[in-house]
């Protein structure tokens, strides 16, 4: 949920949006945000899954220092969403356990 | 390798304090932050601060952030923003990625660290669940994010940024179901406190999270009572209907660049643990190192912003840029705003715990 007015901040201001793809569906975004807040404010439930458990992962500091929201994000594994921004095209993936890079293909 | 003369390492308050203290008298300074913009955490702190006029009391963290940066832009300091400093070796050498791609060495003359503080965890079953975060997470997420995590919160801590943040969730929309406190009183400032607590908010101190529950994210907390020892009383047991819980437990220095520097290792349970040992000009150990802010012991941002002016200041004069009765000047001026700030009810533990730190052997 968004916070679209504010007692402090005032209104939110207009951001252009911007189109990522989360697991393989799209969903539109604001330019300059954060991936984790984007998520979130999509009503995204967990960022990750835990290599043994499979328990669920979202934010805990917010700030970059726990890597706790880590996703693959255009391939690359354990991208701290918290604090990387949205891409218009960017390919989010839900990361399982330590995520895999790309692979280079052999003949 | 290149060359440079002071190198600050963190834009948050403490950084930008250094930076242009120390480039106000004259020394060439580069600044280096991880993040995509500079500020630190001041962006977040949308309440009043507090002290006296000469500590901004009454301005907005968010709006000294700002002023922080516009002072910086009028004078010649270089910023690396989306650089990661991952080591500093030989006592003078920094080595940044910068924008995750590029490899850099920085040999500074003076190096300042100024890398904060990150918030601790509590551990309860179910502690890991999405929906559980930091108190200043969620204070990130809603003030410069604009997104709200959670529509009905249990913060757990009511210390200042418990009270703080509990008060910007119900700001920005959020229901705060209740603020638990272990301790038997609360341990917020009263005006924050008074806010929360006008607001409907109920307290109870003597209390801990037992657990969260929920599937893929925090569906409900159970609360409960705690005995003289600590130890829960059974059948005290609370189900709150939640889907954030926040911690406000204390924070933790970020000291890892400064210990694997080389830096003295002195324990502060006072300022947040283990933080490196330091002069009263915030000097460390190793000569070319100085520190400021939280990680040299958590405290406000007022005071990481004097701390930081001392360090700027104390670095320039080792390099010569100012002059002995200039440097004694403008040094005690801060160090008498620090002390007036490390004064009062809350204040004094931590200036007893400085003054522990700077005469540790």
């Amino acid at each position: 949920m968004r916070i679209d007015d504010h007692p402090v901040l005032g209104p939110l201001e207009e951001r252009k949006q911007i189109t990522i793809i989360v697991d393989g569906e799209p969903l539109k975004v604001f330019e300059g945000e954060m991936i984790a807040a984007a998520l979130i404010a999509n009503g995204k439930q967990y960022l990750r899954k835990t290599v043994k458990s499979h328990s669920p992962r979202g934010i805990y500091c917010g700030i970059g220092r726990c890597t706790d929201c880590v996703m693959t994000v255009d391939g690359v594994p354990n991208v701290r969403t918290c604090i990387t921004e949205v891409q218009d095209g960017m390919v989010i993936e839900t990361q399982l356990g330590y995520g895999t890079w790309k692979q280079e293909k052999h003949q | 390798m290149i060359e440079r003369e002071i190198v600050v390492i963190g834009a948050g308050p403490a950084g930008l304090s250094a930076a242009l203290e120390a480039a106000r008298s004259g020394a060439s300074v580069l600044i280096i932050d991880e993040n995509h913009r500079p500020g630190g955490q001041l962006f977040k702190q949308i309440h009043k601060f507090f002290g006296s006029h000469e500590h901004r009391a009454g301005v907005r963290g968010i709006d000294i952030g700002t002023q922080l940066i516009e002072d910086a832009s009028h004078l010649d300091i270089e910023v690396w923003l989306d650089s990661e400093v991952c080591g500093i070796f030989h006592e003078r050498e920094v080595w940044v990625v910068r924008s995750r791609e590029l490899s850099v060495t920085v040999k500074a003359k003076s190096i300042i660290i100024a890398t904060g503080a990150v918030e601790n965890a509590v551990n309860f079953t179910g502690w890991t669940l999405p929906g559980v975060m930091g108190a200043g997470a969620a204070q990130t997420m809603i003030n410069i994010h604009r997104v709200l995590p959670g529509k009905k919160v249990l913060m757990i801590g009511s210390g200042n940024v418990g009270v703080i943040v509990s008060y910007q969730l119900l700001q920005a929309g959020a229901d705060v179901k209740a603020v638990v406190e272990a301790a038997g009183r609360l341990g917020g400032y009263g005006v924050h406190t008074a806010k929360v607590r006008r607001a409907g908010v109920p307290f109870y101190t003597r209390t801990t999270v037992l657990e969260a529950r929920g599937n893929d994210h925090v569906s409900e907390a159970v609360i409960v009572s705690l005995d003289d020892a600590w130890k829960p009383i059974p059948g005290t047991e609370k189900v709150l209907d939640v889907d954030t819980i926040c911690i406000a437990a204390g924070l933790t220095p970020l000291v890892e660049l400064a210990f694997a520097a080389g830096c003295r290792k002195v324990y502060s349970p006072v300022l947040g643990g283990m933080v490196p040992w330091h002069d009263a000009s915030m000097r460390t150990n190793v000569p070319s190192l100085y520190i400021a802010g939280d990680v040299s012991g958590v405290e406000e941002a007022s005071t990481a912003m004097e701390e930081g002016r001392l360090a700027g200041l104390s670095a320039a004069y080792s390099l010569r840029y100012i002059e002995k009765d200039e440097y004694d000047s403008r040094f005690n001026d801060a160090l008498r705003r620090i002390d007036s700030l490390r004064s009062g009810m809350f204040g004094e533990k931590r200036r007893i715990a400085k003054h522990a730190i700077i005469n540790h052997i």
